[in-house]
Order: C-alpha cells, then sequence, then structure tokens
C-alpha cells in the first residue's frame, strides 16, 4: 500500500445522498476474480448518461470525489474501493461514510474524508463556480482545502497512521501470533468446530 | 462502549466484545487503537473469497483455522437445471474458484447440488455452526442476521477476509450501542419484516452508522428465532455494524440437536454461558430508540433506500414535505426512477413480479406463511412469481411438508436456492422498468436488475400481492374472498 500524507487533484462533485454500492459497482463486475481492472465498472450506469459528472471535461480526470451524505451504504464489497481507485480516485469527500465502506476504503489507500456537511455544501459552491478546481487534503493537519474553503476532516488516529505509512494489516496481526495462539487455548471447550463436518 | 471493568455493568454487545480480545488497543492521545479480536466463525463465499486467497497464496500463507471456517456456494448459482454446467462463463468462473481454493485451502465447501448449500447466512444457522455469543464474520453485509443468536456478527470486505483466513481475528474499533426496543405485540399479519422497516424509515439509513443495534422489548422477546434473523439482517440498511437480540430460551431450543449443536456436558457449559450475555440491568447504551409493536402495520418502500417506506394503507409522501433539503432531492430522485408520483396510495401501485426469497426472507418460515395465504388461491394472471428458498435444505423441508405443491398450484415457480433475484448476479433479475413486491432487503436503482423497480415486503405481504396483482396486506385478501373450505 502506497504511503498517503497529502493529496491534490480535481474534485468532482456528486451532488448526491446515498450513492450505495450498487451505484458505485453493479453487482455484474463482482464476478470478476482479479483485484484491480474495475475502472470501467465504476458508476457503471450512470456513466451511460452524458450529463453525468465524470462524462464532464474536466472532471474526467478528477481523482478526488466530493459527495453527499451516506456515501457507500449498502454492500460490504471491497470491489467499490477497487473500483474508485482504479478509476484514479485518490479521496473522497463526504459529511458521512457507511462504516464497512470506510473501513475498506482504509484498508487499499483510499482517504475517506469526513466532512461537515456545511463544510461540504461550500465545497459544492467552491467546484461549481469553477469546474476543475483543485481540493488539497491533508492528512497531516487533517484539512481539506477547495479555492477560498478550509475545512477540518474527522479521521481517527489509527486510520490516519496506517494511511500515512501505507502499512498491511496482515502483516502486523502477525506480530500477535503468540497474543492468537494463548488466547485459542481459553475459548470454551462447547465452541463449535466446521471441522470434521457433520450433516 | 465502555471499559472492561468486570463490576461495570455491560451490554450484551460488550460482553461479546470483551470475551473476544485477544489484545487490547494501545491508549495514546485520548485515542485507543483498534482491540484485536478473535473470530469464532468465518462464513466464505464465491464472490469475496477469490481475492482473498489469491492473498494469501501470493504471500504464502495458509489458512489458520480451516476448522472455524466454511464455504458455500450462492450468489451466482442458478435456481433452475442446477445439474447443468453454471451457462454464464464468469459467473461459473468464480464458483469454480471458490472450488478450487478451498480444495487448495482445506476449506469445507457445500457446492451446489449438496443438501447444506445455500445462501450462507442460512446455512450457518442451519447447521447449528452459529450459536450464542460468538463473533461471526463474512465478507458479506447481511451478516449481521447472525446477530439474532446474539452473536457479534459482521459483514467484511475483502481484505479483511484475507486478515480472518490470515489470522483467525478481526481488528476492529469499539462501536456504540443502540437499545431498539420494540414494546406490545404483533398484531396479526404484521412481521417482522415490518418492524425493521419501520425502524430503518425512523432512525434512517445511516441512523445507525458506528452502533451495534440490539433489539430488545416484547415484541423481539415473543419472536421466533427465524423472525428474529430477518430484524438483524437488516440491521445494515440502517447503517449499522452489527443487529443481536439477548438468546434465551427460544434460542436455545433453536440451537438445540442441530448437527453442530453442542451436546452432554459442553451443551450445560454452553446455556450457562449463553445465559449470562444479556444486557445487564443498569446497563447503558449509547442511544435509544422506543417503538411500540401494537401500532404496526406491513410495511413497504416506495423509493430507493430501504429508508424510504410506509405504512401500506398509506400513500406516497410528497417530497415537497421534506424538511431536509437532501432528504428530498432523494425522493423526488427515487419517485422518478420509482415511477411514482407523490399521493399515490401504495395499494393502487400494481406489480410485474414477486419475489421471495433472499437471506432476509426465504427460511422455512417465510415460505410456510406466504403458502398459508395463497393456499387455494389463484395468482394474479399478469403477475409472475418466483420462489427461492433460502438453503437446499430449506427447499427440502418445504417439499417434505407439501409447501411446493402449494406455490406451484398457485401458478409461483418453485425454484432451487441461492442469493437469486435479490441481487440478480444470476440469471434471474427484473427487465427494464419491471416492478417486483421484493422480500429481500435492498431496493436500490437496479439492484434486481438494470432499471428494476423493487418494493421491500414482507413474505405474507408478497403472497397477498401476488392474488391482488397490487400492492396488498394479508388483510385484503381475506376481505376480498373468505379463506377457502
Ligand atoms: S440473499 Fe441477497 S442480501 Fe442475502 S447474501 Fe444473497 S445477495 Fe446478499
Amino acid at each position: 500500500m502506497e504511503p498517503i500524507t497529502t493529496h491534490t487533484g480535481v474534485g468532482v462533485p456528486l451532488k448526491q445522498s446515498n450513492v450505495d454500492t450498487d451505484q458505485i459497482i453493479p453487482a455484474v463486475f463482482l464476478k470478476r476474480i482479479t483485484k484491480t481492472g474495475f475502472d470501467d465498472a465504476l458508476f457503471h450506469a450512470w456513466r451511460k448518461k452524458d450529463d453525468f459528472v465524470l462524462n464532464q471535461e474536466p472532471y474526467r480526470h478528477g481523482t478526488v470525489l466530493v459527495a453527499g451524505p451516506d456515501f457507500g451504504t449498502g454492500s460490504s464489497r471491497e470491489h467499490a474501493v477497487w473500483a474508485l481507485k482504479d478509476y484514479g480516485f485518490r479521496v473522497v469527500v463526504s459529511s458521512r461514510f457507511a462504516d464497512i465502506f470506510y473501513s475498506n476504503a482504509a484498508k487499499q489507500g483510499l482517504v475517506a474524508a469526513k466532512v461537515a456537511q456545511p463544510d461540504v455544501e461550500l465545497i459544492f459552491k467552491e467546484l461549481e463556480k469553477e469546474p476543475g478546481t483543485e481540493v488539497t487534503v491533508n492528512l497531516e493537519s487533517r484539512t481539506v482545502r477547495c479555492g477560498s474553503v478550509e475545512a477540518t476532516f474527522e479521521m481517527d488516529n489509527y486510520t490516519r497512521w496506517r494511511l500515512m505509512e501505507g502499512l498491511d494489516d496482515i502483516s502486523l496481526t502477525l506480530r500477535q501470533e503468540a497474543a492468537i495462539t494463548t488466547y485459542e487455548t481459553t475459548r470454551g471447550a462447547f465452541k463449535p468446530t466446521t471441522l470434521p463436518a457433520k450433516v | 462502549m465502555a471499559e472492561n471493568s468486570a463490576e461495570m455493568p455491560l451490554t450484551l454487545a460488550e460482553k461479546v466484545w470483551r470475551d473476544h480480545v485477544v489484545v487490547r488497543g494501545e491508549e495514546k492521545d485520548g485515542q485507543r487503537s483498534p482491540d484485536l479480536l478473535y473470530i469464532d466463525l468465518h462464513l466464505v463465499h464465491e464472490v469475496t473469497s477469490p481475492q482473498a486467497f489469491e492473498g494469501l497464496r501470493l504471500a504464502n500463507r495458509p489458512v489458520r483455522r480451516p476448522d472455524l471456517t466454511i464455504a458455500t456456494e450462492d450468489h451466482n448459482t442458478p435456481t433452475l437445471e442446477i445439474d447443468k454446467p453454471i451457462a454464464d462463463p464468469t459467473s461459473r468462473k468464480q464458483v469454480d474458484t471458490l472450488r478450487a481454493n478451498c480444495e487448495e485451502f482445506g476449506v469445507r465447501l457445500h457446492s451446489l447440488g449438496d443438501a447444506n448449500q445455500g445462501i450462507v447466512h442460512v446455512v450457518g444457522p442451519q447447521l447449528g455452526l452459529t450459536q450464542p455469543g460468538m463473533t461471526v464474520v463474512c465478507g458479506d453485509s447481511h451478516t449481521s442476521t447472525h446477530g439474532a443468536f446474539g452473536s457479534l456478527a459482521m459483514g467484511i470486505g475483502t481484505s479483511d477476509v484475507e486478515h480472518v483466513l490470515a489470522t483467525q481475528t478481526l481488528s476492529l474499533s469499539p462501536f456504540k450501542t443502540m437499545a431498539i426496543t420494540v414494546n406490545g405485540s404483533l398484531k396479526p399479519g404484521v412481521s417482522s419484516k415490518d418492524i425493521i422497516l419501520a425502524v430503518i424509515a425512523k432512525i434512517g439509513t445511516g441512523g445507525g452508522q458506528g452502533y451495534v443495534l440490539e433489539y430488545r422489548g416484547s415484541a423481539i422477546e415473543e419472536l421466533s428465532m427465524e423472525a428474529r434473523m430477518t430484524i438483524c439482517n437488516m440491521s445494515i440498511e440502517a447503517g449499522a455494524r452489527a443487529g443481536m437480540v439477548a438468546p434465551d430460551q427460544t434460542t436455545f431450543d433453536y440451537v438445540a440437536g442441530r448437527p453442530h449443536a453442542p451436546t452432554g456436558e459442553d451443551w450445560d457449559a454452553a446455556v450457562e454461558y449463553w445465559s449470562s450475555l444479556a444486557t445487564d440491568e443498569d446497563a447503558q447504551f449509547d442511544a435509544d430508540v422506543v417503538l411500540n409493536a401494537d401500532e404496526l402495520e406491513p410495511f413497504v418502500t416506495w423509493g430507493t433506500n430501504p429508508g424510504q417506506g410506509v405504512s401500506l394503507s398509506e400513500s406516497i409522501p410528497d417530497p415537497a414535505g421534506f424538511h431536509d433539503p437532501v432528504d428530498r432531492e432523494s425522493a423526488e430522485r427515487a419517485l422518478q426512477y420509482m415511477d411514482l408520483a407523490p399521493g399515490t396510495a401504495m395499494k393502487d401501485i400494481r406489480v410485474d413480479t414477486v419475489f421471495l426469497g433472499s437471506c432476509t426472507n426465504a427460511r422455512l418460515e417465510d415460505l410456510r406463511a406466504a403458502a398459508e395465504i395463497i393456499k387455494g388461491r389463484q395468482k394474479d394472471p399478469d403477475v409472475s412469481m418466483i420462489v427461492v428458498p433460502g438453503s437446499a435444505r430449506v427447499r427440502l423441508d418445504a417439499e417434505a411438508e407439501g409447501i411446493d405443491q402449494v406455490f406451484k398450484d398457485f401458478g409461483a415457480e418453485w425454484r432451487f436456492a441461492g442469493c437469486s433475484m435479490c441481487l440478480g448476479m444470476n440469471p434471474d433479475q427484473l427487465a427494464e422498468g419491471e416492478r417486483c413486491a421484493s422480500t429481500s432487503n435492498r431496493n436500490f436503482e437496479g439492484r434486481q436488475g438494470k432499471g428494476g423497480r423493487t418494493h421491500l415486503v414482507s413474505p405474507v405481504v408478497a403472497a397477498a400481492t401476488a392474488i391482488r396483482g397490487t400492492l396488498s396486506a394479508p388483510s385484503d385478501v381475506t376481505a376480498d374472498a373468505p379463506v377457502p373450505a
């Protein structure tokens, strides 16, 4: 995972609430068994419409998606994060994220910046006033800057640290191997196992 | 979430959490890094696992506990001609990949054609693998279903699937807790699906974010396990990470005697532990929501998120009356997609298709309830109905009771088990513009097929709707014509 401290790129206003994971990437694309190559799948239904924001210059090459509240609701599909990243997005700004989306994003180095709704509205205004305006996100200072707007965003220290260090979760956990093994000896004998199979 | 001191009263969720902490997060700058939690059961299916297994292979890591892992095929599987190879090459590839991965990593798999194949959230409980007080995860958001047993059950993304396969743990930040108290008792014709749809309409699709919900109160206590699963299943639709119900005698009776249920002394030890998990009397929740079951009627959605719903006897609200501009815009957009006008009585809406299926409402009890309504009646000739049991076992059990025949006589199609039209990854999809009364959990744009329109309903409302052709309550059917002798 690439460490990320700051990012600057064209802001894309997606003025909708409840952008659910079926809109971000419809289920048909979940049949793939690879982890990359989902850029064509992103917002698949909406991208067929000429007036969709990503079909317009200068948004086509945007890297910071600014969306209404409750972004990423719905399924646990990490493909939603892969698709956003494959398309080129590095940051999503919204006042509220679905929990699973938020945690998936952190694991893939996609910054999900929680900015208060009034500030999101101000950013929308800036982006509409001057399409193509760049948005800068700084994890160090937890700020989002866009034109004359400067807003802070919420992010817990641990998520921020992992994003800034680009750390892989599994190797971090495997440092705790001894503790896991100890825990296993204390589990109740009545706890079920899937093997041997009983049917 | 409260600290884990021995004297402190705790909620159900906090107790289960406490008992699974392998390494506690470190306190730094007033914030705590996540706890490392042990995972008791990991459910796997073909859609969210290939990249996780691939990750293990690349890092040369084994599955740490194949004996706490189980896989089944559900999302891509056809519901017709299951003895033939899967026609869609990409679906087939995904299922074949799961088979190869399970073989390679020693994971137990229930494949298409096996009596224990089916939707992953139906299979776990039915085998007795889901038990109270466990941590259960799956690369699927509706893992919240298993919370009905008083387990902490969460959907995870593919990176976490790989993490659990490799380490049998998950790194998680403590959640807040919300009590959803449902007082009173449900009236006849009103079901647990209506409770959860009403809860989501009340707190919104983001209302549960950051919370584990605990459903409690007399109406919840009176529910069967299957009905509790329906409620917990849709916790995710309120944005919650999980939903739970305290284990009680109903829970124990459901688990007892299932293939993987404890026996003998283990059973006694288990029941003793399970009985200790209920929320302590003076434990504090971070938020409280109260509903009265007596006031609930069958509920149905009119929009494109599960929070956009009303009682079936009501009309479509006028977005102009919504105070919040975000809600207003979302409602306007939803009505346009749904091709519906404000003020239309819900019961005047005609549907083309009825889907009885999904991990929300395709267990035996759901099929029985729907069959009860349609028995001896005829389907509206313009409506098509497909019935997709949640698992192959449910299908077999229903057939043993003759329920399949009731559906067939009615004119519905009796299919093989799987996710089917809940998300249309297999050929079961709505056509563009088609309108469906569906017992599933998501009415998102295009979820059941491109351009398809979904109204979420309970199994009995689905049945009544199939009879009358318009969204209907069971009581409308009995009012039309008395129950046939
Ligand atoms: S039935 Fe629907 S919601 Fe349930 S696991 Fe399958 S696709 Fe997901």
